[in-house]
């Protein structure tokens, strides 16, 4: 994990691919070409480059985007997608709307 | 707080199976599932399964479903559905949302079995409408009753791709082709062959280049790619449709293993990230275990296996039977466990280049570029046999973990033995009586029955449909090959439909006596 988190590893300059306008995350309209910038950045784990984008924050909580993300990182860093830690678990797991969320049964019911 | 004794999330096979071994041992068990109806995928499975009678083979995927539910209710399971777990904390403290509230309770034991989600694979036009995952396009069809599209093409040769395809066909959809970028049908050659026999034509080490349209698929390209994925130019083919099904591999839906604080890891044999676990899915978290798919992409067979290990092991964790009790109760499921991953498809065999079946016959290479066995490869397959009168004609030429053949035949012609994944031999001793059981209790579509000497110069062929509307006697039509294509005129002598045949209907085609081994299909004649 070190490795690949060195941030002062050189990976390269960016440069442009004729596929940077396809859109990777739906929910937040986030294209290959920002999420590979975001890696030229510094944005070298998927927690930063979640930060950073909003990629898989939407909807479906990158259910979809999520290993997509993943791969176009790691081809970025020139490691396989293995190597990289996964983005933080945390609940909730689903989209839920505030007023469910903050809606607590009360004990005993 | 309410307190459980056990707490499932997922109601699919592997936690439903899970939640009844342990309710069955006296744990008070209530499962959660996300959505509106249990059983995961299981209802949306309407072929039959493989395996042997223990492994619930030839049963629908939907009956088990069925079956499943009605055994967790008589065992006391409390199932709760639209019911979705949000978090999963420390002391197995589990937050679920229960219609608009949410609520908190403790399970002194906690088994996830959250499944899979399907992946994606990006190309030009990907987010168009009419994109979709395979598994959309099952729940369209198997749970609402809606056809996805008119015109479908097929990316993902593995059993999910093969088998939704064959439903898409089912459903009165077009098939145009399916679509590999792997060099090899990654899928049972049998779920293949029933699709290429309709006419479905297989494009392996090809991809989608782009996806047409501007408010919604119109249209797909595909080209070949070569051996570093690169499309090869000139290689592309153009069809028209409304809808592109992606079938592309799973990923488990870890995400609460891994908040409650398992050790995980990114396996891509398990397909992706998934909780390290043993045999019996106890998770590096004492009292939490992991069942199904979610520790690992298999099938629903297997699946539900794992859940009723776990199911036993975490009665043995709360103290509701001993270690001894256990370990009795795990012996006769590991021995199904192992039972179901033998064969060339088994887990231990993945990615491994397989030339030869156990019997030490070569595979069929058509089959597994083209979805067919080629005519001069179907003779050296031990089902295979001529003989005067009608017989049996296994059409089975890959080891997979399946028997229900063997016993179905009423005059013992079919044998398999001891070990579930030997090719079906044909006992020359015993007479067939052309009842076609064997053809109907194929769960790969792979028996029919052939008579060479049906009257004069002809021979009949009786071939396992599901199709609706069912041709009906005295229909001509033509009869298609192996690969699809018209081999010769045809006319229905016979069709059958009892309930012992479970919705596989019996359809019996008359063609020319030289066309006995070539006709495995019937169309009719378009007017």
């Amino acid at each position: 994990m070190g490795q690949v988190n060195d941030r002062s590893r050189d990976i390269g300059a960016f440069v442009e691919a004729p596929d940077d306008d396809m859109v990777i995350c739906r929910c937040e309209e986030i294209t290959k070409g920002e999420i590979r910038r975001a890696v030229h950045d510094g944005m070298f784990t998927l927690t930063e480059v979640r930060r950073y984008l909003r990629t898989g924050m939407g909807l479906c909580q990158g259910q979809t985007c999520a290993k997509l993300v993943k791969g176009i990182v790691a081809r970025e860093l020139g490691v396989s997608p293995a190597e990289l830690e996964p983005a933080t678990s945390r609940a909730p797991m689903r989209p839920i709307e505030m007023r469910v969320f903050a809606n607590e049964a009360k004990e005993g019911e | 707080m309410k307190r459980y004794d056990l707490i499932v999330v997922g109601a699919g096979p592997s936690g439903l199976s899970a939640a009844i071994e342990a309710a069955k041992r006296g744990l008070g068990v209530v499962v959660f599932d996300e959505n509106e109806k249990p059983g995961g995928q299981l209802f949306k499975q309407i072929h039959k399964f493989f395996g042997s009678k223990e492994h619930k083979a030839k049963i629908r995927g939907f009956v088990i479903g069925e079956q499943l539910l009605k055994e967790a209710d008589e065992a006391g399971v409390e199932v709760v559905l639209n019911a979705t777990v949000i978090g999963l904390y420390q002391e197995k403290e589990v937050v679920v949302r229960i219609g608009e509230e949410i609520r908190r309770m403790k399970g002194d034991a906690i088994i996830i079995a959250t499944g899979a989600a399907e992946n994606m694979v990006t190309f030009e036009g990907w987010t168009l409408p009419g994109v979709i995952g395979a598994g959309a396009a099952q729940t369209m069809m198997n749970l609402h009753g809606v056809r996805p599209g008119k015109k479908i093409l097929m990316l993902g040769s593995g059993n999910v791709g093969l088998v939704v395809s064959f439903q898409l066909l089912q459903c009165g959809c077009e098939v145009v082709a399916l679509v590999d970028a792997a060099p090899k049908i990654g899928g049972y050659g049998v779920h293949a062959a029933k699709v290429a026999r309709t006419g479905v034509p297989f494009y392996l080490s090809h991809t989608i280049v782009k996806a047409e349209g501007d408010e919604c698929v119109t249209g797909v390209t595909i080209a070949e790619i070569d051996d570093k994925f690169q499309f090869i130019p000139g290689t592309e083919k153009h069809f028209d449709v409304d809808t592109i099904c992606l079938a592309v591999g799973l990923s488990p839906m870890s995400q609460l293993l891994k908040m409650a604080g398992c050790k995980m890891e990114d396996n891509p044999r398990r397909g992706g990230q998934a909780p390290i676990c043993d045999g019996y899915g106890r998770t590096s978290v004492d009292g939490i275990f992991a069942v199904g798919d979610v520790s690992g992409i298999e099938e629903a067979s297997s699946a539900m296996i794992e859940g009723r290990m776990a199911g036993i092991a975490a009665a043995e964790y709360l103290g509701y039977i001993g270690k001894e009790e256990m370990e009795e109760s795990l012996k006769s499921l590991d021995q199904a466990l192992d039972g179901l991953r033998q064969g060339m498809f088994a887990p231990k065999n993945r990615g491994k280049n397989i030339e030869k079946t156990e019997e030490g016959i070569p595979v069929s290479a058509s089959l597994l570029k083209r979805g067919f066995v080629a005519e001069d490869e179907i003779g050296r397959f031990p089902g295979v046999t001529r003989k005067s009168g009608v017989h049996p004609v296994m059409e089975c030429t890959q080891n997979i973990p399946c028997n229900p053949c063997q016993d179905a035949c009423p005059k013992n012609c079919i044998r398999i033995g001891e070990k579930i994944t030997s090719l079906p031999v044909v006992d020359e001793s015993a007479t067939c009586i052309g009842c076609g059981m064997c053809v109907a209790s194929c769960s790969g579509q792979a028996i029919f029955l052939v008579d060479e000497g049906y009257g004069e110069g002809c021979a009949s062929v009786t071939i396992p449909y599901e199709f609706l509307p069912l041709p009906e006697v005295g229909q001509k039509g033509v009869a298609l090959g192996r690969d699809g294509k018209e081999v010769c005129k045809a006319e229905v002598v016979s069709v059958k439909s009892i309930p012992a045949f479970d919705k596989t209907n019996l359809l019996t085609i008359k063609v020319p006596r030289e066309y006995g081994m070539k006709a495995r299909f019937f169309k009719k004649e378009v007017s």
